[in-house]
């Protein structure tokens, strides 16, 4: 899918626009709402979202002959059969037998590195997430794979047995408090329109709608990073913000949150990449 | 339709009570995740995330002790609050401010020697004429002169800043003080900033 980007600058000016009324003196409460709502939908346009760019690199990436057998990673099962990627980031995490494991889309694309292009992954995990002048592998190939569940729903798999185990640990971490402030996903994210400063947030503790949104809006273009981020990131994150140790990429305990986040977000619409402060 | 009839109520409740409990995987299972994610971390930094015998119950009730459990917090809670050997509890409210809006401190993003801040407005309205304020927690707008600036109030606050779970069993708000994330030096400014009849939270 390419689309035509606008420039940063253009982006940059509906961000300042839409910005303006936040930081006016004592603005009512409803309508810096209503105005983060509009600047939502102004960069939700998908001709102005550069996560396009990086559906296009990660679809190059997917047939460029790599590693030491050099080969491609078109034979890749992401679940639903070889090369098979209509659909499959909707079911993802999910358990694959040849690895005896349940796995995101991360973790499923570096065994697939290892596995069938033994390509020597350190390189790709050292780059997992972009920054200025550094492109990662990792965010462009799950742009490219989730874009081809888009307008699909979240079908969360709960029937193997590792995969109810990943969903109960996962809702059993997301309770779990530490680090120097005892937080857990719960402190933020398990009641109806809490804050922190100007910035809503998702009860992520009860199924429906703002589960569904939420998750069926990763990955994303980030604004304020301006970078295309997964699920890896939002959880790296939002544990570096709950004052907790640094999550292992592509580690467990994060594909268990992600499994029960996804539970959460059950029948949820996909519509990816979007496009996010 | 006629056998679920008479199921007596406290039958049923068990049944519900013990599918609850089963929802949440054995420890260790939780634990053996927990070292896949966080295993490589120091060992300073694991000790961070291995919760103490209050925030243990937290994490299995959900943030729900029993009553029972509840007393128990309190009574450890309480034993742990160091209050200034000095007596003074308010210390300079314009300090107090920068303590209450710094986030910093405490993530693995900060630079070694961080000085941390209690983060207040993240959660709780303040100074009014501050816009951006979180709302976890309760509006603290005019929280002095509300109260009178009471003795007694203020030395429930110092206890409840120092350690929120003295307070309210498995509270939702760090414990500054027992967590060593703030210095006596640094609440005693926060108070300032909740008590002064000069500082912005009372006018």
């Amino acid at each position: 899918m390419k689309l035509p980007i606008i420039g940063a600058a253009a982006l940059a000016a509906v961000m300042i626009v839409a910005a303006g009324p936040l930081t006016a003196q004592s603005p009512p409460q409803d309508d810096s709402e209503k105005e983060i709502e509009r600047y939502r939908q102004m960069l939700s346009d998908p001709f102005s979202n550069p996560g396009f760019l990086a559906v296009d690199r990660g679809e190059a990436l997917w047939s460029t002959q790599r590693g030491a057998r050099n080969v491609s990673l078109e034979a890749c099962d992401l679940g639903e059969g070889p090369g098979k990627l209509e659909g499959a980031f909707a079911k993802l995490p999910r358990y694959f037998a040849d690895a005896d494991k349940v796995m995101d889309t991360e973790q499923r694309l570096l065994w697939c590195m290892q596995k069938i292009q033994d390509l020597d992954t350190a390189d790709v995990v050292k780059r997992r997430f972009s920054g200025p002048g550094v492109a990662s592998d990792m965010e462009d190939l799950v742009a490219f794979i989730a874009n081809k569940s888009s307008e699909m729903t979240i079908q969360p798999q709960l029937s193997h047995p590792k995969e109810k185990e990943m969903a109960a640990v996962g809702e059993a971490l997301f309770y779990t408090r530490g680090g120097v402030n005892d937080f857990s996903c719960a402190t933020c994210h398990a009641e109806e329109g809490k804050r922190i400063r100007l910035q809503g947030l998702p009860n992520l503790s009860v199924k429906g709608r703002t589960a569904q949104e939420t998750m069926g809006s990763w990955p994303t273009y980030r604004v304020s990073q301006s970078a295309l981020r997964t699920m890896q990131h939002r959880l790296w994150d939002c544990y570096r913000q709950q004052r907790w140790p640094v999550p292992e990429y592509g580690s467990e305990a994060l594909t268990a949150l992600t499994v029960f986040l996804q539970k959460q977000a059950e029948g949820g619409e996909i519509k990816v990449p979007s496009i996010k402060r | 339709m006629m056998i679920r009839t008479f199921i007596p109520l406290a039958a049923l409740l068990a049944l519900a009570g013990s599918a609850r409990a089963q929802e949440r995987p054995a420890q260790a299972v939780i634990d053996a995740y927990l070292k896949s994610t966080f295993g490589k971390a120091s060992a300073e930094w694991q000790a961070r995330i291995k919760p103490d015998d209050s925030l243990a119950v937290c994490n299995t009730t959900r943030n729900n002790p029993s009553s029972a459990q509840s007393d128990e917090i309190l009574k450890r809670e309480s034993a742990r609050v160091v209050y200034p050997a000095d007596g003074k509890l308010l210390g300079n409210w314009k300090n107090g401010y920068q303590v209450a809006n710094n986030g910093r401190g405490g993530q693995f993003s900060d630079p070694p020697g961080t000085v941390a801040g209690g983060n207040c407005f993240a959660c709780h309205q303040l100074d009014p004429k501050e816009v951006s304020y979180g709302t976890l927690g309760p509006s603290l707008a005019a929280y002095g002169k509300d109260r009178k600036y009471d003795p007694e109030t203020i030395k429930d606050a110092y206890t409840k800043i120092y350690n929120s779970m003295a307070v309210v069993p498995c509270s939702n708000m760090p414990r500054f003080g027992v967590n060593k994330v703030l210095d006596e030096q640094q609440i005693k400014d926060v108070m300032a900033y909740l008590f002064d009849p000069e500082s912005p939270v009372n006018k």
